[in-house]
């Protein structure tokens, strides 16, 4: 059976398996594809985090759950059974990959404890409107390519299967959707009737508000760059000759100098979108026991640690498919060596295909690389101070993106009045200058720091006009 | 009854029910907000289906999604100082505003719904509503209330930061 040829019946209308509608059956695929994807790999994901968290600090972490060592024979009470031959003393090992499901198992048997005074529909939604934007998120990821090799018409099997949507807005509808995502947190926070865990909403609420403007930002230097908001175009345009001169590498943008920037900005960003560390303020164990989730348990709780993750996920495949080349396997132009060098035609011919259908996989293994440096810099940085915080989202990580944009457009201009070269003068010239001055503010800013000898910021004014003038109300 | 009119009055009930939320069920500013919220979400919605893809988008993200977790942040920050906005005595002006509330919803419906029965199929483009539709119109025909806008904001922007730095 003929795969492509059926999915491509469905999306022309024919009809699908028990007579129900064949668009309806491939709308229903290419979600389930993406969600059962997510839910399937952060189970595994989360042994992940936990194993080199282990390593990277000098301890193993769970690698025993689900081994089993055979005996020769299983004994009840009254009866055995014996085992077969092949099974003797024999040890299967799964690595503890099994021991996500276990804390699962375990998070769904633990007593479900309600607080008595809470808001209690909104502590109920709370948990499910974390978890929803996780997943709504990929809904404008393409995890395939859209042209088949060698083909400048859009087609082929995951042009029909990915992404679920690409529409015209893919990109603002990311930043849409993870700007909801703060509503669990902050909601959970609310209901929950307890200090700490408002605490950690309204943290929340103002780190997702400083940390999107730097990630809008961010994802339109690129948007300008490309021309377009859809994802897809932002893959094709990354399969372009670098640099606008190297026809055998691919543009990804992490290879440009804007692109470089705009990519470091949003990986800072979506590190702080996910609540994850050094951004884990709202969830401080050590200021605020455990922040917005503290009043919930068992499988309340889980419901929030998979949207952390989700989400985790899904941005890493954002991140991935902006920056990283979507789902290239490497930053190679296999049409165009096959066309330069004739001689070795069917090898790149055959590594273009090879390209082509380990797409999603190359794409699968992008978001690891990008949850793996989630994990290093979890064991790396302490977590912030929250005016740390928003000093480098607002002071620092805004208007180096604006920057950027800057420099993004006068790239553009030059290149159309003064072709390519004058581009690319113009935007190394304007990042030297801006260098500059950055330099120079730097050291004026250290210099006025050095005088006063005070760091960081005041967060009252300690000025007498400022202060409360008690007045008793017997005299008054 | 068309496909077209199920969704739209699925998703005009529910913008109907956040709107009522807002003001109808109980005195909860949270729970007001989260209405308007829910309200602001499905508007995006009602966009989407008729074709205005970007203004819907950014309705969802500015509206539901920056302007008010600012709103909550705020109510959340109020309410913990005080029990604000709790008047439950009732007085002479309760039957007024049921009045006036009936007579300018049935002035708006009788403008809005009675057009609204013979609409079968909107006459848009395909490129109706994009970013470069969009984009176009905005730097060509409206490039000077663009730029004015732009301006407004820009003089809003210098505004409250001379309102936060401003020692009082």
């Amino acid at each position: 059976m003929n795969v492509q040829a059926i999915v491509e019946g469905w999306a022309a209308g024919g009809a699908g398996p028990l007579g129900i509608p064949g668009p309806l059956v491939l709308a229903v695929t290419k979600v389930m594809l993406v969600v059962g994807a997510v839910l399937t790999l952060v189970p595994g994901l989360i042994w992940w985090e936990r194993r080199l968290l282990s390593w990277m600090q000098d301890r193993i972490g769970p690698n025993r759950t689900g081994t089993i060592t055979f005996g020769t024979k299983i004994a009840f009470r009254f009866f055995e059974i014996p085992l077969p031959k092949f099974l003797h003393n024999r040890k299967i090992r799964t690595f503890g990959l099994l021991q996500p499901i276990a804390d699962g198992v375990k998070l769904f048997f633990k007593e479900d404890i309600t607080p008595a005074t809470i808001d209690r529909k909104v502590y109920f939604i709370a948990p499910a409107l974390a978890l929803f934007p996780a997943f709504a998120l990929g809904g404008t990821l393409p995890w395939g390519a859209s042209h088949v090799p060698f083909s400048e018409i859009a087609g082929g099997l995951y042009h029909i299967l990915t992404p679920i949507a690409d529409v015209e807005i893919g990109i603002l509808y990311v930043l849409a959707i993870s700007s909801l995502g703060a509503y669990g947190v902050i909601l959970a926070g609310w209901a929950s009737n307890n200090k700490y865990s408002l605490m950690g909403g309204l943290r929340a609420s103002a780190q997702v508000i400083s940390y999107e403007l730097g990630m809008g930002v961010s994802l339109a230097c690129v948007a300008l760059a490309v021309g377009s908001l859809k994802m897809t175009e932002m893959v094709r345009a990354q399969e372009q000759p670098l640099w606008g001169g190297l026809p055998a590498v691919q543009n990804w943008f992490l290879f440009t100098p804007f692109g470089f920037v705009a990519a470091v900005i949003f990986l800072i960003c979506i590190i702080a979108e996910t609540n994850r560390a050094p951004f884990d303020l709202p969830e401080a164990e050590n200021e605020l026991i455990a922040g917005y989730h503290t009043e919930y348990s068992s499988m309340k709780f889980a419901v929030f640690f998979m949207g952390e993750y989700a989400a985790m996920f899904v941005l890493s495949g954002v991140f991935a498919t902006v920056f990283l080349g979507g789902p290239n396997l490497m930053p190679v132009n296999w049409a165009y060596l096959a066309d330069a060098y004739p001689a070795a035609r069917g090898a790149f011919e055959g590594m273009a295909w090879v390209n082509y259908w380990l797409g999603p996989l190359a794409f699968l293994a992008k978001c690891a690389a990008g949850i793996t440096f989630f994990i290093w810099l979890r064991a790396t940085l302490p977590r912030l101070r929250y005016d740390q915080l928003m000093t480098l989202g607002w002071k620092v990580l805004l208007p180096a993106a604006v920057a950027n944009f800057i420099v993004v457009g006068l790239w553009i201009v030059a290149t159309e009045v003064y072709g390519p070269l004058g581009g690319w003068a113009a935007m190394l010239g304007a990042f030297a200058v801006l260098g500059v001055l950055y330099m120079n503010f730097a050291a004026a800013t250290k210099a006025s720091v050095l005088a006063t000898g005070r760091r960081g910021v005041t967060m009252v004014d300690p000025s007498p006009r400022r202060s409360v003038k008690m007045v008793d109300p017997n005299k008054a | 009854m068309s496909g077209n009119q199920i969704v739209f009055i699925v998703l005009a009930a529910i913008a109907c029910i956040g709107a009522a939320g807002v003001v109808v069920f109980g005195d909860n500013p949270v729970r007001s907000a989260l209405f308007l919220v829910l309200n602001f979400f499905v508007l995006g919605f009602l966009y989407f289906t008729l074709g205005a893809q970007l203004l819907g988008i950014s309705q969802i993200l500015v509206y539901a999604g920056a302007i008010m977790v600012l709103f909550l942040f705020v109510i959340m920050m109020l309410q913990q100082q005080s029990a604000f906005l709790r008047s439950t005595e009732s007085d002479g002006r309760g039957p007024i505003a049921w009045l006036l509330g009936a007579t300018m919803f049935m002035t708006v419906g009788a403008a809005v719904l009675a057009p609204l029965g013979g609409v079968t199929g909107s006459p848009i483009l395909d490129t109706f509503g994009t970013p470069q539709s969009i984009g176009k119109v905005l730097f060509t025909g409206y490039a000077w209330p663009f730029l004015i806008s732009s301006v407004l904001l820009l003089v809003g922007i210098v505004g409250s930061i001379l309102l936060a730095k401003r020692k009082f």
